[in-house]
């Protein structure tokens, strides 16, 4: 359990970085930097976090950090790791760093997967942070893997032909656990202590574990910026984000919000979801509701908790 | 800052001196930069009297400007303060904040 009166006060992360106002990322990168156990060292993929934290000749990072492209996270992550153990081999240098991949949903769940895929199955000891804000926001909000179905994005736009992106988001905690891996979590930035909590588990883990944490962002998901905490914590109390641990392939419940909120509480504060409240859309919205209950229930079904959602 | 010349001047060099691979030596270096600007209308404000320390406001602040200060205050050990210089007036802090201490204010209001 994570207090916050004895976090560090270090910040590893510093401000003046270009992230927009409200941006949820850019809380999640900090907190996973706080929890942090010793040196540590970040790759990072292209994406929002990169482009506006990283513009020469300034740098928000205290921490050594590395640009990799969107496809190549994990396996630059991979010889990164390989090149700290030579050195200290060498005796250049002593003493364990920890490495942490940072991905966002589009580079992790659509590009990056493969060298994800291929750094699991090799083993290495490095964290993978996939932030989730469910879109491609720093190209200007193209849908990706992780768009939740009924999202209005600039390539699924909402109008007379489609109420938004049609496909459901894949379930990406699933495909990292089905690597047999030792650690693998869902996490948001809503539940900091939990989120946090985690990051320092699957820091202590030996071999590779993956977080997936959901960033609201305000411009993406056209909310208003102070709503972000907000939204990141609705998402997982009405279960269309459950949040949850795969611990040597035993799912555990994180949190179990009881009676699940409607999902109109969380589509209400948002501009990509506006058009599911209108009445002639309400079949994409039972629909919606229907598919985002079987996922909760399935996940509680795994957990081994009574599958029940009252 | 002051007088002396911003790292984006220091950096306007001639090609062949540019760092390979735009490699970067000064960590943090943002800290420099003026994000207070993007302020629009509105500006965080604390009541130290209703504040209760419990830092949430700390930890959820993207632009990692609540900082805690080391400034006793009645039975506190520590103050929360807010950092101008950096704050982009998103305002999750007041929307987060338990007891209602941060409240957003307009721009122009002096606070203490």
């Amino acid at each position: 359990m994570v207090v916050l009166k004895d976090l560090t006060k270090e910040e590893l992360y510093a401000p003046g970085h270009r992230l927009c106002a409200g941006c949820g990322p850019s809380i999640s990168i900090r907190m996973a930097l706080k929890a942090a156990r010793g040196p540590i060292a970040a790759v990072n993929a292209t994406g929002c976090v990169e482009v506006s934290t990283t513009i020469f000749p300034y740098t928000a990072w205290r921490i050594p950090w590395i640009h990799a492209l969107f496809e190549n996270t994990a396996a630059v992550a991979s010889g990164l790791e390989y090149a700290y153990d030579a050195l200290e081999k060498r005796g250049a240098r002593k003493g364990k760093v920890d490495i942490i991949a940072i991905g966002g949903d589009g580079g992790t769940f659509d590009i990056g997967i493969q060298a994800l895929s291929g750094m699991l199955e090799r083993g290495h000891d490095i964290v993978y942070l996939c932030y989730d804000n469910e879109a491609y926001m720093n190209t200007g909000i193209q849908r990706s893997g992780a768009t939740p179905r009924g999202a209005a994005t600039t390539t699924t736009p909402a109008g007379r032909v489609i109420p938004g992106k049609r496909e459901w988001k894949k379930d990406f905690a699933g495909i990292c656990a089905a690597h047999g891996i030792s650690y693998v979590a869902t996490a948001s930035i809503g539940f900091f202590s939990d989120y946090m909590d985690k990051m320092k588990k699957a820091i202590e883990v030996d071999g590779p574990a993956v977080i997936h944490v959901l960033t609201p962002c305000p411009l993406g998901w056209r909310s208003n910026p102070a709503d972000t905490i907000k939204l990141a914590k609705v998402a997982v109390q009405t279960g269309l984000f459950p949040i949850y641990e795969v611990i040597n392939g035993k799912y555990k419940m994180s949190m179990k919000p009881g009676t699940l909120l409607p999902i109109e509480e969380y589509f209400k504060l948002q501009g990509r979801f506006s058009h599911l409240l209108k009445p002639e859309l309400k079949d994409e919205l039972e629909a919606i509701k229907k598919g985002a209950e079987a996922n909760y229930k399935r996940i509680l079904g795994l957990a081994g908790e009574p599958v029940t959602t009252q | 800052m002051s007088k002396e010349k911003s790292l984006a001047e220091k950096m306007k060099l001639p090609w062949k001196k540019m760092p390979i691979a735009g490699i970067m030596f000064e960590p943090g270096s943002t800290v420099e930069y003026r994000t207070g600007e993007w302020r629009i209308e509105k500006k965080p404000a604390i009541n130290q009297d209703k504040c209760i320390r419990c830092f949430i406001c700390w930890i959820v602040c993207p632009d990692v400007s609540i900082t805690r200060q080391p400034k006793p205050y009645k039975n506190y050990t520590e103050s929360v303060e807010v950092d101008y210089y950096h704050c982009k007036g998103c305002g999750i802090c007041a929307a987060e904040c338990p007891v209602d201490a941060i409240e957003m204010v307009e721009e122009s209001k002096v606070v203490p």
